[in-house]
């Protein structure tokens, strides 16, 4: 029992520590297919680090939701990382206490409130780019609905723990095309919810064109540290999300010793990594679309889902 | 679970993937704008029927399934772009959008429609049928990639993309014929191949003609016949 919660703070802990890292690695790898020597694999970090040492600014016409905003999108992908598999592929302590739906409205807590305070200050900025943020969400939520359908359908749960067993016994389930077919659908959606490009591009500088970024153009010092952080966090929980519990259980520990758990750490960074190499891949080879083709985009992912869920109703 | 039933278990699954992505790259020639593309959608599509075939070929021991990859790949694969380069090469290489009747989101929500629907009158079908696990799955997804097809004909507006339509409806045809008919005489296959590509050819001469006399293929726009 003890050891079950001192795991799942493990976990809480790798998520916190390695999320920027994971930021930095994409970022790093970005600017290397361009051919260019991109910032250090640990920039992220020293952001951080600068941010929680500047001094905070906040406009005096904002509410306390401006200032509440940093701290919740700071902790709810740690609440996530508490209920997902991020190093074990057994329940940990507090597993049960919500499945990936309840995942889902976590980390949708995150984003409404990071959209609110965007709105808050009265900057033009903000408020377009949360109503931008808002149009790829809403489109975007009937993908995820299927997507959980399907995985409730096919595994019979929507506990991760439970579904990320299914797909590797016995392996051909691994090859069903419902799981194909939803993880392509869900690698579309990872990437409209994170913000990479095709959707939005998150390394430019353009205020007009942005998405995901102008939502935090007004904070400073310590909010926009905890922003920062919460969003590499975010990015880090649903790479887990898809790589640990939709593709396989592939390098998360088994046993219940100290040491499997502390291995599963290096072996996740690599996993993750090697799914930045594909995300790199796709970054590098498409350009951003224009505002309203992100329609078609998840429109396609839609279609991609909806196939699986065909698919994997008419098979059984 | 004996090695056969394993091996049955899994080839239905992969039979089932190669459907699904079957299915998936009809809804792309639907839904994708560039004319490369979809092309290359279309080669890939053939790809999958050939491993269709090949994986039925395997299960039901007939070597006329294997005939059929082969024709599908050869045919399909190497020479239809071949012929279309040769054909209408500035318009099917060149890296440009379609036109299209209606808009893309909308256009995929009618194949899905579309893909229902061939479920809904496949289903009869198969339970009179007695059917088995490989044409499950394939007779839905060939006739769904068949009406898609029909559907792409009637929504794109120009002269390769409705080839390309065309092309799509019998891939769907024969995703379908192969699951239904193992032992399909040589020369219907046979036929059936060098009726594609005298479509291909005579789509793609037409298109040419049509392309040296107005510079353009956008046939969705010739609506009134003018005597010279």
């Amino acid at each position: 029992m003890i050891n079950k919660i001192i795991f799942n703070l493990i976990q809480v802990i790798v998520v916190m520590a390695f999320a920027p890292l994971i930021k930095g690695i994409l970022a790093r790898l970005k600017e290397n297919v361009q051919s260019k020597r991109g910032p250090s694999i640990f920039q992220p970090y020293r952001d951080i680090w600068k941010l929680f040492h500047k001094d905070e600014v906040i406009s005096e016409h904002s509410s306390w939701i401006f200032r509440l905003t940093p701290f919740v999108v700071f902790i709810t992908p740690i609440f996530v990382a508490l209920l997902i598999p991020v190093l074990t592929d057994y329940p940990l302590f507090f597993a049960f206490m919500g499945d990936m739906l309840g995942g889902g409205f976590i980390l949708a807590l995150g984003g409404f409130f990071a959209t609110l305070a965007a709105i808050d200050t009265g900057n033009p900025y903000g408020p377009m780019g949360s109503s931008r943020t808002r149009m790829v969400g809403f489109l975007a939520e009937p993908v995820f609905m299927i997507v959980f359908f399907t995985v409730s359908f096919i595994a019979g749960s929507t506990i991760p723990y439970i579904v990320q067993k299914y797909w590797v016994t016995p392996l051909a389930n691994f090859f069903e095309p419902a799981h194909i077919l939803m993880l392509l659908a869900f690698l579309m959606l990872v990437i409209a919810e994170t913000g990479r490009i095709p959707v939005d591009n998150p390394s430019g500088h353009f205020e007009l064109a942005m998405i995901d970024e102008s939502k935090g153009l007004e904070y400073s010092g310590r909010g926009a540290a905890l922003m920062k952080w919460g969003g590499s966090m975010k990015f880090f929980v649903l790479c887990c999300i898809f790589l640990n519990v939709l593709v396989a259980p592939w390098g998360l520990a088994h046993g219940t010793e100290l040491w499997q758990v502390l291995l599963a750490v290096p072996l996740i960074l690599i996993k993750i990594s090697i799914f930045v190499l594909v995300l790199v891949a796709i970054e590098s080879s498409l350009a951003k679309l224009r505002l309203f083709r992100i329609t078609e985009f998840l429109g396609a992912a839609f279609v991609t889902s909806v196939a699986a869920m065909i698919i994997g109703l008419f098979f059984m | 679970m004996s090695e056969s039933e394993m091996v049955f278990s899994f080839l239905t699954k992969l039979n089932a993937l190669t459907g699904g992505l079957f299915l998936l790259c009809a809804f792309g020639l639907v839904g994708i704008r560039q004319m490369l593309t979809c092309l290359r959608i279309y080669v890939f599509q053939a790809l999958l029927l050939a491993v269709s075939a090949v994986i039925l070929g395997y299960y039901h021991a007939s070597i006329h399934l294997f005939v059929v990859a082969a024709l599908t790949i050869v045919t399909k694969v190497f020479i239809i772009p071949w012929v279309l380069r040769q054909a209408v090469g500035y318009e099917s290489y060149a890296k440009r959008e379609i036109s299209q009747v209606l808009n893309i989101p909308t256009s995929l929500l009618i194949s899905i429609a579309i893909t229902i629907f061939a479920y809904y009158i496949a289903g009869p079908l198969l339970a009179a049928n007695g059917a088995g696990a490989f044409e499950k799955v394939n007779l839905p997804i060939g006739m769904a990639s068949l009406l898609i097809g029909a559907y792409t004909v009637t929504v794109r507006g120009e002269a390769v993309p409705q080839l390309l339509g065309i092309l799509a409806m019998e891939n769907g045809a024969f995703f379908a014929g192969i699951s239904i008919a193992s032992n399909l005489p040589l020369i219907a296959e046979l036929a059936a191949a060098f009726y594609v590509l005298i479509t291909v050819l005579v789509i793609g001469l037409l298109a040419m003609r049509i392309h040296t006399v107005i510079a353009k293929t956008a046939v969705g726009e010739m609506m009134a016949l003018r005597e010279e």
